[in-house]
């Protein structure tokens, strides 16, 4: 399996990281050395075996479904790089 | 007498409770020692006014004779830990700024122990690198020097290590995803545990790969690690694969005694090419152990070859999507946008400014082995291999062997920007020896042991059961008391 500069392009939007189409050739060829490395697992007979799911034999707890937290909106706003009335500030999402 | 921050744990611990010194004493010497070692780059943020605030407040607690082991004690935190009102992250640009409403876990549960944070240390970015060269603050140095060149402390908990090997600070945590604890410790000359999963909770900890990430103790000496430990652990509703155990009291578990002990020695460890001198390490403390009366063994971990790709396929999937959240909304940097410039536009160019080049390397990684076509190919086939890994360790154990020993790095130090930038897998293969236990869960601690040719620190590492550090600590304990490494850096910085 190898990456493409297509590929390469896609999976940057995908990631949401803007990669300029000059970096491109250098980071599939990146991407190409990681996937060689990692291509070792198909020689791997991984017939009849499970994915693992969780590393400890512990089922997730669940907790009550209750109210335990709130009324921080204060707290909640204050590393936000742009806030306003109360609210997270963004560029405009609908025309 | 001693300059007070060269002290352990255990004996700074003893010496406030017969009144040698205040824990104020302690703090001061620290301070003092961190301002004359910038040239280390380890501690990163200063938080000397809350240090002081706790060694007052810490000093008050122990004359009313209510002090709990940590009370007292001066240490760094690794950058990746919440610290409430203190600069918070992860030696990247995309944290600029943050300072968390909250406390993690942990460092609530050491400073309610009455611990002293003395600052912020130095770290790879999100956690993901050996070298501690990918940090916005630029990389950590190590104090070890052998010529003129700069050497890695290891990574990624790399300022943490090169603070305590210099004695910046009594002890720092650490964590580890694939190694990050224990190959700096390693390169440093210090002890380092990766508890099993699950002894210590992730809440507060920033996440790189979930299923893989736990903290622990970077210290001087084994005893060290495991009072800390003891601090540091236990179960925390909000974090859900904290395990609902009891916490041992791991000091006192450190008996000396291993006479009867079963330590496996994995064949697959033994790497084509590996150094001579780290082969005679690894056989010299395999000597120690069976002389202080512990039964050696041969043992087989017949998938360890493919822990790390496995693992460079896991860890990059869960840190896809763990850092999908820094997207320039919420906190820390947002990008300058422009003109027509829609909210994808700032999300791209927030995340390309923001993370360095490993992290969006793996972020890339992780996005590829997820996306549609390629999950079972990769994502889901690494996790079935990992099943396998876990394993084997399992068929060890089953056989009856309590702890496993092996190398902890492939080499000593290697200087700053000395291992490949155009070949990202150069890098990971420092990993080697530590990745398969972060798959497995299973608890692991490296013991300095000797020096390599040139001078330099090697450690070998402890594999054991899981939920057994106690007992894994105690044989530790021994190979530190056989090793009896007590080699220093020389100050140059």
């Amino acid at each position: 399996m190898s990456i493409d500069i297509d590929t390469a392009r896609r999976v940057a939007s995908l990631a949401r990281i803007r990669v300029e189409e000059d970096a491109l050739p250098e980071l599939a060829q990146e991407f190409n050395a990681v996937l060689g490395f990692i291509e070792q697992l198909s020689e791997v007979d991984v017939e009849g075996i499970e994915p693992m799911t969780s590393v400890t034999p512990q089922r997730l707890k669940r907790r009550t479904d209750v109210i335990t937290d709130g009324d921080q909106q204060a707290k909640i706003l204050k590393n936000a790089p742009d806030a306003r009335e109360g609210f997270f500030a963004v560029p405009k999402v609908v025309e | 007498m001693t300059d007070l921050n060269t002290l352990t744990l255990a004996a700074a611990r003893d010496g406030l409770r017969k009144g040698d010194f205040t824990s104020s004493d302690l703090t001061e010497a620290c301070l003092t020692s961190i301002a004359a070692a910038g040239k280390l780059n380890a501690f990163v943020h200063d938080t000397s006014e809350q240090a002081r605030e706790q060694a007052k407040a810490a000093d008050v607690r122990i004359a009313a004779g209510d002090a709990p082991s940590m009370c007292g004690l001066p240490i760094g935190v690794k950058d990746v830990f919440a610290t409430k009102g203190q600069p918070t992250q992860a030696a990247s640009h995309i944290l600029d700024g943050f300072k968390p409403e909250y406390e993690s876990t942990i460092t609530s549960k050491l400073f309610d122990a009455g611990t002293v944070m003395l600052g912020k240390l130095n770290m790879d970015e999100f956690a993901m690198g050996s070298s501690n060269e990918n940090s916005v603050y630029g990389p950590a140095i190590n104090p070890w020097k052998i010529d003129d060149r700069n050497l890695t402390p290891g990574g990624s908990s790399g300022g943490s290590a090169a603070a305590v090997a210099a004695d910046l600070c009594l002890a720092a945590t650490g964590t580890d995803t694939g190694g990050s604890i224990r190959q700096p410790a390693a390169f440093t000359g210090t002890v380092g545990i990766k508890p099993t999963y699950g002894r210590c909770s992730r809440w507060g900890v920033i996440a790189y790969a979930s299923s893989l990430d736990q903290a622990g103790p970077m210290t001087k000496t084994v005893r060290d690690a495991a009072i800390m430990l003891e601090a540091m652990a236990g179960h925390d509703a909000k974090d859900s694969t904290s395990m609902e155990l009891a916490v041992p009291d791991f000091e006192a578990m450190i008996t000396g005694d291993i006479k009867g002990k079963k330590i496996g020695i994995p064949k697959e460890y033994r790497l084509d090419g590996m150094s001579a001198e780290i082969a005679k390490l690894w056989d010299d403390g395999a000597a120690m152990l069976k002389d202080a009366g512990a039964e050696i063994v041969d043992v087989s971990l017949p998938h360890t070859k493919y822990a790390l790709p496995a693992y460079y396929v896991i860890a990059p999937a869960e840190a896809s999507s763990n850092l999908a959240r820094y997207d320039g909304v919420r906190y820390g940097h947002r990008a300058k946008i422009g003109e027509g410039d829609g909210i994808d536009d700032m999300y791209e160019k927030t995340r390309a400014e923001g993370f360095g080049r490993e992290v969006q390397r793996r972020i890339m990684v992780g996005t590829y082995v997820l996306s549609a076509g390629f999950y079972d190919a990769y994502y889901n086939r690494a996790r079935k291999v990992r099943t396998l890994i876990k394993r084997d360790f399992e068929q060890v154990f089953a056989a009856g062997v309590d702890a496993i020993l092996a190398p902890t790095t492939p080499s000593a130090a290697f200087g700053i920007g000395e291992v490949s930038k155009a070949d990202p897998v150069e890098m990971y293969l420092n990993d080697v020896f530590t990745v398969t236990l972060n798959l497995a869960g299973l608890p692991g601690v490296s013991v300095p042991t000797g020096l390599s040719s040139k001078g330099l620190p090697l450690g070998l590492q402890l594999i054991g059961r899981p939920w057994e550090e106690g007992d894994l600590l105690n044989i530790a304990h021994s190979l530190e008391q056989s090793a009896g490494f007590v080699s220093k850096p020389s100050k140059w910085w």
